[in-house]
């Protein structure tokens, strides 16, 4: 379960006030907002990386609302796809698993695993440089659950990819997400994305669930 | 027309020759100004070496190297070791210093900020001699006036101060080359820091990196080819260190001369050729760690 209750915060000029939304354990949020109304803050603040003015945010039984963003245990896809432009695909994924002291092997095994799943197997031992937004993505989704996170957040991840390969990641995103079980909060301004991918729909205007199951 | 009865008035539409002309002149001009100052700056060099075999035949050079005769000098030996290990050790303390600074200062609006800037300058706008006489002075002052001797072993002077350890003594050298290289390396460190992306550090911290991991992890990889730029800049201005190391360190033969202060001595004495020669020696060198950390810089990036 992700559960905010009326989050503030303010920052400089900008601010958003008493935003509250839960999302079942298991179930893909879509929250839905036009560009520049704070959704990105938002997803930052439920990261840890950006500080609150007020409210609790709480994944699963746990109040993670004053912990570090390394101890929340989220799996965290910025909107660009922010790899590491230093390390090579396979190190990408691998990174999560290197700072938790995972064997050799068992990171190996993780990496194949991911990798098959996201189809991105051909690509492991390439630089960064040269992907596509559509490889980029998958890449970004594959090191952010590479450490099997519950809980999945995802900023825009789909307005970097063309119109053909958005289709596809749509399928794989939800694929991903009911394979591994995360629960998942999507923030988009695509009506389109939101209809096929969610569970539960919010508004940020007016942050009433307005489709699902609650 | 249709343009009369839009309204707007007519200008001066571009004209081919014009724009033909225009263009041509830019790359000529541009090109003439780059190829100009190449030119000078190799003519520099070249003119050092002229001046040498000037005197004598250009078979001198082979036979009776002025250079090879300078490297017999004891004291010339003295001096260039010297440069070489305080220019390294002042670059390295640079930059332990100007990456932290920098670090701290990416991104940050505070009141001040601009008054924390002009700071950080003073060593780069500041008369050298200037910098020198300041050090001098602070140095007359508590704590580096108080005795430090109960804090080290093995010292039998009660009276020992760091004024004693530091003033015309070889850390003299080094704490005035550290003093002007760190603004310099500072403001390489700001430039390359601005250009990096936070969110890289901050995707770091939502996989698992505290702080310190994040940092060493995936911000100094990043501005890692900064650093290589913010040593070189930092030990090529501690080699050419010259007017505080007059006043706060001395010139004395095999103890706190360098390279710089030897140029300085042999002039003074109406030896231009030794000075000539001890400033080839020191482009030599610096063209050498120039290629070394260029080179070496490559490797990191294509890491």
């Amino acid at each position: 379960m992700i559960d905010l209750q009326n989050l503030c915060i303010s920052q400089g000029d900008f601010s958003f006030q008493d935003i509250s939304l839960t999302i079942p354990t298991g179930s893909y949020g879509v929250l839905m907002g036009p560009t520049g109304c704070g959704k990105t803050s938002m997803l930052e603040a439920v990261c840890g990386l950006r500080d609150l003015s007020s409210g609790r945010i709480r994944l699963g039984e746990k109040d993670v609302s004053n912990l570090p963003p390394a101890c929340r245990g989220i799996g965290y896809v910025p909107q660009d796809g922010t790899l590491f432009g230093f390390l090579s695909v396979r190190e990408n994924l691998a990174f999560a698993l290197h700072l938790r002291r995972w064997k050799a092997a068992e990171v190996n095994r993780r990496v194949e695993e991911l990798s098959s799943l996201l189809e991105i197997s051909h690509l492991l031992d390439r630089t960064t440089k040269g992907l596509s937004g559509g490889e980029r993505q998958r890449i970004t989704l594959g090191r952010s659950l590479a450490f099997q996170p519950q809980f999945l957040l995802l900023d825009e991840p789909l307005s970097a990819t063309d119109e053909s390969t958005r289709s596809g990641l749509c399928d794989l995103l939800k694929k991903v997400q009911q394979e591994m079980g995360v629960t998942a909060l999507h923030v988009t301004h695509s009506p389109s994305e939101a209809e096929r991918l969610a569970d539960v729909i919010f508004n940020f205007n007016n942050l009433s669930s307005i489709k699902g199951s609650m | 027309m249709s343009e009369h009865q839009s309204g707007w008035p007519h200008g001066k539409e571009p004209s081919l020759w014009r724009v033909t002309l225009s263009d041509r002149t830019i790359k000529v001009g541009f090109l003439t100004i780059s190829v100009a100052y190449l030119i000078l700056i190799l003519l520099l060099v070249g003119a050092d070496l002229a001046y040498l075999v000037s005197d004598s035949h250009w078979g001198g050079i082979f036979s009776d190297n002025p250079i090879a005769k300078a490297l017999q000098q004891e004291e010339i030996r003295y001096s260039i070791m010297l440069s070489m290990l305080s220019c390294t050790l002042s670059a390295f303390l640079a930059v332990a210093v100007a990456v932290p600074i920098a670090y701290i200062l990416k991104g940050k609006t505070f009141p001040g900020r601009a008054l924390v800037d002009s700071i950080l300058d003073i060593p780069i706008v500041l008369p050298p001699l200037v910098i020198g006489l300041s050090l001098l002075i602070l140095f007359q002052f508590p704590p580096f006036t108080l005795s430090i001797a109960k804090w080290l072993p093995f010292v039998d002077d009660p009276n020992l101060t760091l004024n004693a350890l530091v003033v015309y003594q070889i850390p003299a050298v080094i704490v005035a080359q550290f003093t002007v290289a760190t603004a310099f390396a500072i403001a390489t460190m700001k430039a390359t820091f601005e250009q990096t992306d936070s969110r890289m550090e901050e995707v770091a911290l939502t996989l698992g990196c505290n702080r310190l991991q994040a940092f060493s992890r995936v911000v100094l990889p990043q501005v890692a080819p900064g650093i290589i730029t913010a040593w070189t800049l930092a030990w090529a201005r501690s080699l050419g260190e010259f007017g505080p190391l007059l006043v706060f360190a001395g010139t004395t033969r095999n103890k706190t001369e360098v390279l710089s202060t030897t140029v300085f001595l042999e002039i003074s004495i109406g030896n231009l050729e030794g000075a000539v020669v001890v400033s080839l020696i020191m482009i030599l060198l610096s063209v050498l760690v120039l290629v070394v950390t260029r080179v070496w810089g490559k490797m990191e990036l294509s890491l």
